[in-house]
């Protein structure tokens, strides 16, 4: 929008001031802590709010025009794609298991990443912050549904995608990421803007949206790849306000910095967790892999990061002390994740597999210090009993840690043979958490955490079986029971991926494409 | 590369997402319904909200309103993201053409004098009502229930934000930047701004998100909208100053294409049960006195001896949509 | 001192923009993969919008990088003129 006023054309922070800014003003019959309650629970004090800087100006009709060209693109690629048999593109059907976990784990999230933005753009006293919070929460929508539009073709094809909100409320694997944006909405909103808006948007994003965008591109998903672009420049708006939050929080008054501090602390290792998933992906279910793990860790958090620390130092901002162990950690927790899901093969809504000898020389490339001495020997053990027709599955269930959720299956970060255990005593029960980075989290607000709904712990107190279920009946299979109640296809949606109609569909739909008998 | 795929059927193993074909049958879906049914979580919950820590996360117990199914309340427009966006690029568009050529042309400069100072005695300072909407809305959008009525109040409140932005532009025009703060001081402190004023942070105080969307997207907007876009418009364009009509275009076009979505809520909500459409009447009862209080004053002030007919008619037609609502008010 | 950068998707729209910032920073580093290019720089990068209209022949507003921007990393100063990544420290 180009504006003049008289004969001055109004300059871009000047329009945006005067369309942003004095638009809310002081109520006076209703009071301002009733207007805005939630603005001074969690601690956070603010002075003036009018000191808020917004990064990106944009008015609503600069958004709605800018967007509606991009979303202009984005759907003709979707419709192209859907058009031409597009899915048959893809490098093998091994990567559709990338997009299952992506549609079940994360699109329902950024749902819930939309209603957090709303509750935010509504509680801020501040103007200024509240106009950047919703233009998040439209942009948020708009990645939950581009993602479910860009995903609905494969769901047409292929297995696993089929049922994917009723499986992140129930599936074990998915509470991980679940309970981390359930942990933010239940938070206030100064806390979701630390957790979400700067730990997640800023400091790791690149860690989940490069990996599943470039594993897109390389693996020839013109879909996700069109939508990963699409979204990107939403994601630099958010980035910008994600740091523009915890710099003003932090200028407004010192008392702020060990609030912001403890939430950093926490969110960085809760995101850090979550994004195991994404290590296990990268170096394990992409059959062109893009970088490891563990360079995607270095360049991404150790370099980038670095550099966001150093400029936060002078607040007295201190680089999480957990983040040491993840140094060692990059080395080792995507392939103890892959083993993980590997034997619990019969639980996963997606499928799994062993890397060939070529997967495996990448692995020992990438992984010098670990993969062959720890690893290699293990997968290739497994891979044997699956050619003899004994393909492992575990029939028990693990135990889970209270905070992340995700199965007890890392190591002490000086001693990879040892499994990490830490426990903490609260109100007369014991709980475990995986690590000293989930204990402290724990132990830092016990009462929030204890209240977990754990899969493992609910289906083994019999809450996770369809309705009018007899488990005293002759032959009764807990975990057939489970998978129904999951609503995953026992056969179709799990097991290995050698012998599964992905396998099976794909290779006869891309033959009937490229041969003429 | 072409490939002819025609003698050969992949035929797909599924129409839709299974939640999808619970609803309507294992058929092709549109986007609005993919992109809209059952993807709010609903069932299982990690930690009680520390903001309220009685209900859940999402809870139906927000509001005293009770559906059997909360995506009844289907939007007729079918707006999700990608539709909405577009057509708002396209009115955003035209609505651009307009304030540029009254902007480049010096055309403001010919709206009779006593046109301009109702326009921005009237309409510069609605910016206020208007972000009031934009606050109501967002807490529907937060709080509310089923993704099928809290994004279109998402829509809604950006809307709201869009048309505050307008009307910003039209004190601009006007008058420079002194508009703003002058309307902003008549919204704080003048006589006539008063009771709408306090009305309106009193619906910002409220805790049932249905009871706002009666109050703001019913009552509120069914009477005033009709009373500045469409009676107080033809009051400048037959007074030379079709200017500030065509400033106000964008607003007038929404106002009706709101109102349908709005009017689908009420109905089908009321006619799900007498608890509901008892509620329903109450809240609009109980809102419709303080706008009518409100809006009186401004409506003398913009019609000067036409104000009670004006007044008169906007009873009557919102009367009139209540009743074909199937509510009793 | 740290490095800001911008990435864009690598389109005939790009182009001139990417042209553009190479040409008003001579410090910044170009790094062109399949669909993206990535610039890096040392401290501070700077995109004129003068600069890009004269390569595009037309009018242009800052704000049109939305289309096509895929990530920055620094703190951001826009106006009309001018969109400033920078890192103080």
């Amino acid at each position: 929008m180009d504006m003049h006023v008289g004969k001055k054309k109004l300059g871009i922070k000047e329009k945006y001031a005067h369309m942003t800014r004095g638009l809310d003003w002081e109520t006076s019959y209703q009071p301002m802590d009733k207007v805005f309650p939630q603005a001074k629970f969690e601690g956070i004090k603010i002075h003036d709010w009018d000191k808020w800087e917004d990064p990106f100006r944009l008015t609503m009709d600069s958004y709605w025009k800018y967007q509606a060209e991009k979303e202009r693109k984005l759907y003709a690629v979707l419709d192209a794609f859907a058009q031409n048999n597009g899915h048959l593109g893809i490098t093998d059907a091994r990567y559709l298991n990338a997009i299952k976990l992506f549609l079940t784990g994360i699109s329902p999230l950024e749902y819930v990443a939309h209603r957090g933005f709303a509750a935010a753009g509504r509680n801020f006293p501040g103007v200024g912050p509240r106009v950047a919070c919703l233009m998040q929460s439209i942009d948020e929508v708009r990645h939950a549904q581009t993602q479910i539009h860009a995903l609905s073709n494969y769901n047409k094809h292929y297995d696993g995608f089929h049922d994917f909100k009723h499986m992140l409320e129930r599936v074990w694997y998915l509470s991980v990421p679940k309970s981390f944006f359930d942990d933010a909405f239940s938070a206030g909103p100064f806390e979701w803007m630390i957790a979400i808006g700067f730990s997640f948007e800023y400091v790791l994003t690149n860690l989940l949206f490069v990996p599943f965008m470039s594993g897109a591109a390389y693996n020839g998903d013109m879909a996700t790849v069109t939508f990963g672009f699409s979204a990107q420049s939403d994601e630099a708006r958010h980035m910008t306000l994600g740091l523009e939050c915890i710099k003003f929080m932090l200028e407004q008054d010192p008392d702020n910095l060990p609030i912001v501090q403890k939430w950093i602390d926490k969110w960085a290792w809760r995101g850090i967790r979550v994004l195991t998933l994404v290590g296990m992906m990268m170096d394990y279910m992409l059959p062109k892999r893009v970088m490891s793990w563990k360079e995607a860790w270095e360049i991404y958090f150790e370099q980038n990061g670095g550099a966001l620390f150093a400029d936060l130092a002078r607040y007295g901002i201190k680089v999480p002390e957990c983040i040491t162990q993840c140094t060692v950690d990059k080395e080792h927790i995507s392939h103890q994740a892959w083993a993980t899901f590997y034997q619990y093969g019969g639980a996963a809504a997606f499928h799994t597999w062993m890397p060939n000898d070529e997967e495996m020389d990448w692995l020992s490339a990438k992984y010098p210090n670990t993969f062959d001495k720890y690893y290699r020997a293990r997968f290739t053990h497994w891979r044997d009993e699956a050619e003899k027709g004994n393909r492992f599955y575990t029939n028990t269930l693990p135990m889970l840690c209270q905070v992340c959720q995700i199965p007890m299956v890392f190591t002490e970060p000086d001693d990879p043979t040892k499994l990490c255990y830490r426990e903490s005593d609260f109100e007369g029960e014991k709980y475990h958490t995986c690590s000293d980075g989930c204990k402290g989290i724990f132990d830092g607000e016990p009462e929030k955490y204890v209240q977990a709904w754990l899969p493992v712990h609910q289906i083994y107190q019999g809450n996770c079986f369809p309705e009018g279920t007899d488990p005293t009946a002759e032959g009764f299979d807990p975990l057939a029971k489970v998978l129904e109640w999951y609503h995953l296809e026992h056969g179709k949606d799990n097991l290995d991926f050698e012998g599964s109609r992905d396998q099976a569909n794909f290779a006869a739909w891309r033959g009937m494409a490229t041969k003429n008998t | 590369m072409q490939i002819d795929l025609r003698t050969v059927s992949i035929k797909p193993l599924r129409h839709t997402f299974d939640h999808i074909a619970r609803r309507f049958g294992d058929k092709p879906a549109s986007r609005y319904q993919e992109g809209t049914y059952d993807i709010q979580q609903t069932d299982i919950f990690h930690y009680r909200p520390m903001w309220e820590p009685e209900l859940q996360l999402f809870d139906k117990r927000r509001t005293k309103v009770q559906m059997k199914d909360w995506y009844a309340l289907k939007d007729p427009r079918q707006y999700y993201y990608g539709a909405w966006t577009i057509a708002r690029a396209r009115q955003q568009d035209a609505a651009d053409s307009s304030f540029e050529m009254i902007e480049e042309r010096g055309l403001a400069g010919i709206v009779p004098e006593a046109q301009r100072k109702l326009a921005l005695d009237i309409l510069v300072p609605m910016r206020h009502v208007e972000w009031g909407g934009n606050m109501g809305n967002s807490f529907i959008s937060a709080y509310g229930y089923g993704t099928a009525i809290t994004q279109p109040c998402l829509y809604h409140a950006m809307d709201h934000l869009a048309v505050a932005q307008y009307l910003t532009r039209i004190g601009l025009v006007l008058d420079g930047p002194d508009a703003l703060d002058t309307a902003k001081d008549a919204w704080m402190n003048g006589a006539m701004w008063q009771p709408m004023r306090r009305h309106v942070e009193n619906t910002l105080v409220l805790q049932d998100w249905f009871e706002i969307f009666v109050a703001q997207n019913l009552v509120l907007e069914g009477l005033s909208y009709p009373v500045f876009y469409d009676y107080l418009d033809s009051e400048f364009s037959a007074n030379g100053a079709t200017a500030i009509s065509m400033m106000t275009r964008f607003m007038a076009e929404w106002a009706t294409e709101t109102s349908k979505w709005v009017d689908a809520q009420i109905k089908v909500a009321a006619a799900e049960s007498p608890e509901n459409k008892a509620m329903i009447s109450d809240w609009v009862k109980q809102y419709r006195a303080p706008v009518v209080e409100a809006l009186t004053p401004l409506i003398h002030h913009a019609f000067g001896n036409k104000a009670d007919s004006v007044l008169d008619d906007m009873s009557a037609q919102f009367a009139t949509r209540c009743t074909k609502l199937g509510l009793s008010v | 001192m740290s490095k800001v950068f911008i990435a864009f998707q690598l389109n005939e729209d790009t182009r001139p923009i990417i042209e553009a910032v190479l040409a008003d920073n001579p410090h910044a580093e170009a790094l062109e993969s399949p669909a993206m290019v990535k610039i890096d720089a040392e401290g501070s990068l700077v995109i004129k919008r003068e600069t890009i209209e004269e390569l595009i022949g037309r009018k242009f507003d800052l704000q049109e990088l939305q289309i096509n921007l895929i990530t920055i990393s620094g703190h951001l100063d826009e106006d009309d003129d001018q969109f400033k990544l920078s890192w103080p420290n």
